[in-house]
């Protein structure tokens, strides 16, 4: 459940302790960054189609964006003061 | 796992892991005792904040009463809100789960949704309101930022989150027609749009007074175009999807814009061509924010909104640290002579209301309602996930303004006002501004026209003298607090421009996106009327797109150009017009919400949302009744009109503040729009309040009535509730795991890496 990214298996054995807890950091921190400024959002996209729509064709990352930033133009969401 | 007979595991399919788990064990005594520490804590730094008077009031004693008090009242009160009328159901499918498209549907991890729905209700406001009421001291703010966000904003913020999410993440303008009948909803909707314009034109008139006569910052503000042009194409052309990518390019563009804003100011054709006056500055906010709204969003907005979340979450950490290691003196008083007489130069009005109305975000922002419904709820995973999202977010909110209050509170008090005060108090000269601050009887040694110059020449600004609507001042208090620390007196300059800049660039964001907003609002409500009008309704429609682009923004445009021309210093008679709307609007969200509250029969705790209500109602009615009648020209807007217009009558040339014919005319037109817009205003929220408690005494009468919120669908996924798992909830995604690696296909986004 927890979208924290795992570690690769093995890797604390190797004694590569303290790097894999710097790469555990950094896949967290970029998985928190894209997440929030939805970067992500296209390969979540894509996700969904393969489980639900598995005959659907799969955009590209630009169609996606394209679509996107379109649906954008007409509902783009209020930000606050 | 602990006492595991207090848990409760829920299915709702006997071959899937449990949907929910439904957790009663008591507090382990170690948490008992970490929470008493905490609250002990918190009270030992309120009583410091509350009764040590003087230079030895320290900054850093107001973080530790925020945070203390922000964790109990997560803790205790949310949860109590949480028991007694929320009571989220996590077998129940989210919209997210429900109507899953992958897109504007999709359920996302609680820790993103936090961040996305921080960035979203965060900006400007809580930055600039503190500021300005820091002219009635600092006591009367700090408990109101506190207080109010854990009884009234937070609150509001949660419990408008929730009826989204049982309503398929429906607007506040659809729930109020839906929960109220059509005469509530009319009002509403206009209510929203007229609150909207005003707000829009408040924050524009904020920019134009941190901009005007600031070569450095027009010329850093304005490369930010620029800079979200390039990053649009880069985006949409070069590398499509490389969102944190582009980001990183960005905002070290944007610290390249403000080092070279420097040297462009220091040049003699730089400090030619960008040192603009305020109207020009206006008329170029309108300009943008026209663009903006008419342009596509790949090409401006949406590079403009990744700037603005990096920038915003970079400078709100980089403050608190800056709070925290500098631990700043407090130079000014506890309660000020400004909040008993109401003679504040910054903002006109007595303690009640009109602390309340200043200090509208970072408190209570009605304007969260519209965030808090519509967006979010299409993406939470869990109904009990709402009280990270709501409460949580808004608490974070007001550690933010808490911040900001530190910061402005934290100037010498003669500085503050020389540049609150409105120029035709200071008279624009350093001499004359010192001569009236002096006369103010401020605590600490009188200031001479030197220093002020001084102060202006430490941050590379011609003049510091009247640059009110509270950003200047918070730059300026910022570039103190980071200056004493990182690079000292060389970089304060830097910083000072820094701080304008993300100011300017939170607003803008606001602006842009609130016009095009406003935009579709408009497009809206004129297709619905029928007939000629029904073309509106095609948003693809080009002109009609124009049209209302060019209705909105002269709408706020106008509004902008009389703040920046006021004869009376815009901001003082603007910003609590900014502040009632907010707070109206507050009024309209929390009225819908007691209504369903009162509606489900759980009247027992209707005072949840109804206590800040009732205050929200007390002190925007206040602030309304006097600005509409009071007979002090200074505070009622109406006596204000009537005393020129009778000046003007008997032939004087000139009155009061105003020189010359021309602007008393300008007072008598301006005056007579600010008293009218608070009429609309009063008006329009008076009429939802007054049917939402006709609702209520029907249901009250009834036992209960139906309300819109949408039949049960069962879940299939689980998700933790809060930040951190619990042992039961780690159990039970462990048991969700094994699923999935058992069964591949069942996978679902939502739920799994």
């Amino acid at each position: 459940m927890e979208r924290v990214p795992r570690r690769a298996p093995g890797q604390a054995e190797h004694g590569h302790a303290r790097v894999s807890v710097l790469r555990r950091g950094w896949r967290a921190v970029t998985w928190y960054v894209t997440g929030v400024l939805g970067e992500s959002d296209y390969q979540r996209y894509v996700a969904h189609l393969r489980r639900v729509h598995p005959d659907a064709p799969v955009p590209t990352v630009g169609e996606y964006w394209r679509e996107r930033y379109a649906a954008l133009d007409v509902d783009p969401g209020a930000r606050c003061c | 796992m602990r006492s595991p007979e207090h848990v409760e595991l829920v299915r709702t399919d006997p071959d899937l892991p449990p949907v929910a788990v439904i957790d009663r064990r008591p507090m382990t005594t170690g948490k008992k005792l970490v929470f008493a520490a905490i609250g002990l804590l918190a009270a030992i730094a309120w009583a410091l904040v509350a009764f040590v008077r003087g230079e030895s009031v320290n900054g850093a004693y107001f973080v530790v009463a925020a945070v203390g008090t922000y964790v109990i009242a997560y803790r205790f009160y949310a949860r109590l809100i949480e028991y007694k009328v929320v009571r989220p159901r996590d077998d129940r499918a989210t919209p997210g789960e429900q109507y899953e498209n992958g897109r504007d549907f999709a359920p996302t991890d609680r820790r993103v949704l936090f961040g996305h729905h921080f960035a979203a209700i965060a900006g400007a406001g809580p930055l600039v309101g503190p500021v300005l009421a820091a002219q009635m001291g600092y006591l009367p703010g700090t408990l109101w930022i506190i207080i109010g966000a854990v009884l009234a904003g937070c609150v509001q913020d949660y419990l408008v989150l929730w009826l989204s999410t049982r309503r398929r993440g429906r607007s506040l303008g659809q729930m109020i027609r839906d929960e109220m009948g059509t005469i509530g909803g009319a009002a509403g909707l206009v209510g929203v749009f007229v609150i909207m314009i005003i707000i829009l034109a408040v924050l524009a008139l904020v920019v134009v007074n941190a901009l005007a006569e600031s070569p450095w910052g027009v010329f850093s503000v304005g490369m930010t175009i620029p800079i979200a042009l390039f990053m649009g194409v880069y985006l949409r052309y070069l590398r499509p999807g490389r969102v944190s990518e582009v980001s990183v390019i960005g905002v070290v563009l944007l610290v390249l814009a403000i080092v070279a804003g420097g040297w462009v100011a220091d040049t003699p054709w730089g400090a030619e061509t960008f040192t603009l006056e305020p109207v020009t500055v206006a008329w170029l906010i309108v300009g943008y924010g026209f663009l903006a709204s008419v342009l596509p969003v790949w090409l401006l907005l949406a590079p403009r909104d990744y700037l603005s979340t990096f920038m915003k979450v970079g400078t709100i950490v980089l403050l608190a640290v800056g709070v925290i290691i500098a631990q700043p003196a407090v130079q000014a008083p506890a309660v000020s002579s400004f909040a008993i007489e109401g003679n504040g130069p910054a903002f006109a009005g007595s303690l009640f209301p009109f602390l309340f109305i200043t200090i509208a975000c970072g408190a209570l922002s009605g304007f969260h309602a519209l965030i808090s419904s519509g967006t979010s709820p299409k993406l939470v995973q869990k109904e009990s996930q709402l009280r990270l999202i709501g409460y949580g977010g808004m608490l974070t909110e007001s550690f933010v303004a808490i911040m900001a209050l530190v910061t402005a509170i934290s100037i010498d008090q003669h500085l503050y006002f020389t540049m609150n005060a409105p120029g035709t108090l200071t008279g624009g000269e350093p001499g004359s501004a010192a001569d009236y601050v002096n006369g103010l009887g401020l605590a600490g040694p009188p200031v001479t026209g030197e220093e002020i110059q001084a102060a202006a020449d430490s941050v590379g600004e011609e003049s510091i003298i009247s640059r009110t609507g509270g950003a200047p001042t918070l730059a300026f208090g910022m570039s103190q607090i980071l200056g004493s620390f990182l690079g000292g007196a060389s970089l304060q300059a830097f910083w000072y421009h820094f701080a304008i800049m993300f100011e300017a660039l939170f607003i803008l964001t606001t602006v842009d996106a609130g016009t095009r907003v406003a935009r579709f609002m408009l497009s809206d409500t004129l297709g619905n009327l029928g007939g000629p009008l029904k073309k509106f309704r095609d948003p693809s429609w080009r002109v009609g797109a124009w049209i209302c682009s060019i209705v909105v923004c002269g709408l706020w445009g106008a509004i902008l150009l009389m703040g920046v021309t006021d004869p009376l210093g815009g901001i003082n008679t603007l910003f609590p017009l900014f502040g009632i709307a907010n707070q109206l609007l507050a009024a309209m969200a929390l009225a819908v919400v007691t209504v369903v509250v009162v509606k489900k029969g759980y009247v027992r705790w209707a005072w949840i949302p109804a206590v800040p209500l009732v205050w929200d109602l007390a002190v925007t009615m206040t602030a309304s009744f006097q600005k509409i009648f009071s007979p002090e020209p200074s505070l009622g807007y109406w006596a204000q009109h009537a005393a020129f217009r009778d000046a003007r009558a008997a032939g004087e040339t000139s009155f009061g503040t105003a020189a010359d014919p021309a602007a008393m005319d300008a007072v008598i037109r301006n005056t007579f729009i600010q008293g009218t817009l608070s009429i609309v205003f009063a008006v329009l929220v008076l009429v939802v309040a007054l049917v939402a408690l006709w609702v209520c005494v029907k249901a009250v009468r009834a036992g209960g009535l139906p309300t819109t919120e949408e039949p049960d669908a069962p879940s299939s996924t689980f998700a933790p509730s809060g930040l951190v798992s619990t042992d039961a909830e780690k159990e039970v995604a462990a048991q969700w795991s094994a699923y999935h690696d058992e069964h591949p296909d069942r996978l679902s986004t939502g739920t799994h890496a």
